[in-house]
């Protein structure tokens, strides 16, 4: 366990280390892996650990982006702390909807599609305000300095970003030790026998939905002031749940590291595809192969990369039980 | 006083009448015996009492207290909790981790919980295999550790639904022994169990449901005895060639 710790240290200090190589191309990559693999673990929180797949976790990426813009906009107040009005008011939807679906018993597919159909709602609604720019989407003025979340090249950036996986990583292993944790999972494991030894199922799915939800917005304050431009098809749609739930399916879920791992593998590749098929025309391919390589993924390593990551450096750690 | 009253509880399926006012008492410290045949509501009666179904009338009250509109969890916090006839062990996790969720139920601390767990899998013969996934269990000791997650809520009464079942006759010997020790613990017993060795072992008191009625109460060697118990299992010829 305490080898696990130095290793990961070790690659902290790498990182803390890396931008000194980097050029503003490759630190904007890293901004992207950053921000994937923090909103990877937040669904991995409600998915990964109670086992209920969300579809529509742009809905909180969409909240906390528009409700921080907004408040930054109009009211004058600082994005930080518009993040966590944002966060609250994802926690309240979120919270809405668990008890609409927790409480009638909703599981599985039907679970995910009461997830779809309110991201959606939060779509078109968005889609067709007013104030927040309809289709032309909303611009935000660029007005760097700390107080704004707003800087001039992708350095802070990098480190914020950073700074947000870590704090995910800590939240997720204070969680993993702790009784909520330790219900979250039983839930996912078998939610009768867990009710039978006392787990009430209700209360803890709220939980984790309000913990994930609080936490997803978060992201969306940190995507508003890093792109400086929003519009619902980028930060409240479909396509973004996905690549969401991409990088935890592919990297492991219900891990502590396996959204970390599956987006250092995927966001890096997803950049360059993109960037390299828009060049030469065939914009949009890049999904096809995305869509190639999740079945593989699926087929080949249905519990993640990181069961076999977990295995290879087994020896090198001298004990069979890592993270 | 009895721990636990039952007073007219029936159960119905559409049409079906799964358990049909069905009363009983169980005193403190007592080691009760559910039999019947195969589909006689003995597993309804079960979830109707630990609060996954909610009867269609009747009663159950647990020291002094109504617990027919309380949901699982919460009876299980009062201190009645049952097993699994089909066990439901937490698969992707150990053993230690199975009994440290159950643990959790009366200690808020994870570490004593976890101390509380290790002891509970030690008490029921599983210490080796702490460290197992349950997925990787055989059946014998998925049952033991459904008894192991049981004990480790720290009930007052335990309801287990068949946990002798398909267990080799050294092993219910085992079994029998065990529970008479949680027995000894101040723990009262309501089990249902096929392996009539382990009934007439533990329990001075049996009760026969057939197509979800009680026909009879009493000591296990009346039961064997009673013309409708014979019937219920060997059908009525052979009761009516016996009387």
């Amino acid at each position: 366990m305490a080898k696990i710790y130095t290793l990961l240290g070790l690659i902290l200090l790498i990182l803390l280390l890396l931008p000194l190589f980097l050029n503003q191309y490759l630190l904007g990559i890293f901004v992207f892996i950053f921000y994937y693999a923090y909103l990877g673990q937040c669904w991995n929180i409600l998915t990964g650990y109670t086992g209920n797949i969300s579809l529509g976790h742009s809905l909180y990426v969409g909240i906390g982006a528009y409700i921080s813009t907004m408040l930054a906009m109009h009211v004058g107040f600082s994005p930080w702390i518009g993040m966590v009005i944002g966060g609250l008011g994802a926690t309240l939807i979120g919270v809405i909807m668990g008890y609409l679906a927790f409480r009638f018993g909703l599981k599985n597919v039907y679970f995910v599609l009461i997830t779809i159909a309110f991201a959606e709602i939060g779509r078109l609604v968005a889609l067709h305000l007013k104030p927040l720019g309809q289709f032309m989407g909303l611009f935000i003025d660029f007005k760097p300095g700390w107080a704004n979340f707003q800087f001039k090249g992708n350095l802070p950036y990098y480190y914020i970003g950073l700074g947000f996986v870590i704090f995910s990583l800590i939240v997720v292993r204070v969680l993993e030790l702790s009784k909520w944790g330790r219900y979250f999972v039983a839930l996912r494991e078998d939610e009768d026998a867990a009710e039978s030894v006392g787990v009430n199922a209700l209360k803890y799915k709220m939980i984790a939905l309000g913990i994930s939800s609080f936490m997803t917005a978060l992201a969306g304050t940190f995507y508003a002031n890093y792109i400086f431009y929003l519009h619902p098809t980028s930060i409240m749609s479909m396509a973004l749940s996905i690549e969401i739930v991409l990088r935890p399916i592919i990297g492991g879920m219900g891990t502590a590291l396996g959204p970390v791992i599956g987006s250092f593998l995927i966001t890096p590749l997803a950049e360059l595809s993109r960037s390299y098929f828009a060049k030469a025309g065939y914009e949009g391919l890049h999904l096809v192969i995305y869509g190639f390589l999740l079945v593989a993924v699926v087929l080949f390593f249905p519990r993640g990369v990181i069961s076999y990551i977990k295995r290879g450096i087994a020896p090198l750690l001298g004990s069979s039980k890592a993270v | 006083m009895p721990l636990l009253e039952i007073k007219g509880v029936s159960k119905n399926f559409g049409g079906l009448r799964a358990v049909f006012e069905v009363s009983f008492g169980l005193e403190r410290g007592e080691i009760l015996g559910i039999i019947g045949p195969n589909g006689a509501g003995k597993t309804t009666l079960f979830n109707t009492l630990t609060g996954f179904y909610k009867p269609d009338s009747g009663e159950v009250w647990f020291e002094r207290e109504n617990l027919t509109d309380l949901k699982p969890h919460q009876i299980c916090q009062r201190g009645m909790v049952r097993t699994f006839q089909i066990v439901k062990p937490f698969l992707q996790l150990t053993v230690l981790d199975n009994v440290i969720v159950a643990a959790l139920n009366r200690i808020k601390n994870t570490r004593e919980a976890t101390e509380k767990a290790l002891r509970t899998i030690e008490f029921v013969g599983l210490k080796e295999k702490k460290d197992t996934l349950a997925t990787g269990l055989t059946l014998p000791h998925r049952k033991q550790l459904e008894l192991a997650r049981a004990l480790a809520t720290e009930p007052k009464l335990l309801l287990l639904d068949e946990v002798m079942a398909g267990l080799t006759p050294i092993e219910v010997d085992e079994l029998i022994r065990l529970l008479r020790e949680v027995n000894q613990r101040a723990i009262t017993i309501l089990m249902i169990e096929h392996v009539m060795r382990g009934v007439m072992a533990l329990s001075k008191r049996v009760i026969v449901l057939n197509y979800g009625e009680k026909i009879a109460e009493g000591t296990p060697e009346e039961v064997v005895k009673n013309r409708q118990v014979i019937e219920a299992y060997l059908g009525e010829e052979f009761g009516s060639a016996q009387g």
